[in-house]
Parts: structure tokens; sequence; C-alpha cells
């Protein structure tokens, strides 16, 4: 038996709405912001093995060589490009410029095409020098 | 008479040492960009690398000092940045009060334990 209040209207959330995109490019730098929180411990993991001596070297570039390595590695390139691009936009917003409505929209753009392209330039010219 | 506003200005949801929080998650995203790219450059040119190789390309006193102001740096801006989410969603009291003593703990401990490593690695044999 429902109650009178079970059958209230509710109130539209997130997932009711078409995403805007710069509501995806907010959400974008809090979630990479998170990811690279927990990553930045494999830079640290990769300086230890390297202060530890060559075996311990060895076993962290063997991981980070490894085609699940590689995986964690182009991922981490592109939520720190993201990151980093979104970053961007909050500083050229403390200008006091790109706040009107197409400037956001135009900002949130650049930066996740901005992030995708950096990421994928490195690492093509990356595979390109090897 | 004082008014409550200018009491709690600036102290934010955290109630406490708010003060130049913006001011310092800005002036370390700032210095994370070139710190980054240098970092970039550095790790690229150490694909493929042998372990000799990658100890004398960190023992560099340019490169080791690069290191350790890229992770003082990110370290910071990481415990600025994790101490907004806490504030933004966890509401609980000693939860959140828990939550930023473990950002403390695994922001100081990856400064920590990745500085040790560059100067053993820049200075040791």
């Amino acid at each position: 038996m429902q109650s009178p209040a079970d059958r209230r209207p509710l109130s539209p959330f997130v997932q009711i709405f078409r995403w805007p995109i710069t509501m995806v490019a907010s959400i974008l730098h809090r979630v990479t912001a998170i990811a690279l929180y927990g990553g930045a411990i494999l830079f640290v993991f990769w300086l230890v093995a390297l202060a530890w001596g060559p075996g311990a070297y060895d076993f962290a570039v063997m991981l980070f060589g490894s085609w699940l390595g590689w995986l964690v590695l182009f991922a981490f390139t592109w939520v720190l490009m993201q990151h980093i691009m979104g970053g961007i936009r909050h500083f050229i917003w403390d200008t006091a410029k790109g706040l009107d409505k197409p400037g956001i929209n135009h900002l949130a753009w650049a930066s996740i095409v901005g992030g995708i392209a950096l990421a994928l330039v490195l690492w093509v010219a990356v595979l390109l020098a090897l | 008479m004082r008014t409550m506003l200018s009491q709690v200005r600036g102290l934010g949801s955290a109630g406490i040492g708010t003060d130049s929080h913006l001011i310092r998650q800005r002036i370390t995203a700032y210095a994370n960009i070139p710190l980054i790219v240098g970092a970039i450059l550095v790790v690229v040119s150490l694909i493929g690398a042998d372990y000799e190789t990658a100890r004398q390309r960190l023992s560099n006193p340019l490169v080791a000092a690069l290191l350790v102001a890229l992770i003082l740096n990110v370290t910071i801006h990481m415990r600025l940045g994790m101490q907004s989410v806490i504030e933004d969603y966890v509401h609980h009291e000693g939860l959140k009060a828990a939550s930023w003593i473990a950002n403390w703990l695994y922001t100081a401990g990856l400064a920590v334990v990745g500085i040790l490593s560059i100067l053993i690695i820049a200075l040791g044999g």
C-alpha cells in the first residue's frame, strides 16, 4: 500500500536530463582529479623501484611494459591531459573571460577535444620514435 | 560592532584553515604544468632504457631537482583537491576528520617516499 508521500511527483535529478557539455567537462575534471590522486602512486612506485635496485626496476619495467601496463599508462596519459585542459579552462575563467553561455560551451568542448588530442599526439609521437 | 560575516568569511565548510586554499590550489596548479611537461620528457626519454641509464638520468641534479619539485607540488595540489572533494561529499563529522587524516597520510606519505627515492638515486652510490 503506497502512502501519499510515495506518490508525490519526484524532482528530476541528473540522470533525467540530457547532459550539457559543461556538465560533462565539470564531472570529467573531478573524476580525472580523483583518478590522478590514486594513480600518482604508480609514479612513486617507479621511483622506489629505481632507488631499490636492478631487480626491482626490471620488475617495474616488466609491469609497465605489459599490455595491461600500456593500457594503464595510456589511460593515465589521457586522464592527466584532460585534467590539465580542465585546469586551463579554470585559469581562463579566473580572468573573468569565457563565462558567457557560448563561452562556457566552447571551453568545455575545447577542454575535452584538447585532452584527447594531447594524449593521442603524445602517444603517436612516442610510438613513432620507438 | 564585529559582524558575524567578518568572523566567518573565508572559513568554508571545513571551518578552519581554508583562508588561502584557493590561492595555494591555483599556485600549485600553475606550477604543475611546466613540472609535468618536464617529467613527461624525462619519463619518455627513459622508455626502453636499462637500469643504469635510468639511474644516471635521475642522478643529474637538474632532473633530480625537477622531480623533487614535482612531487612536492603535486602532493600539495592533491591534498588540497581531495580536501575539497571530502568537504563536498563527506558530511558526518567523525568520518570527515578521518578522511582528512587519511588524505594527509596518503599525500604526505607519497611525498616522503617519492622524495627519499629521488635523493637515494641522486646522492647514493
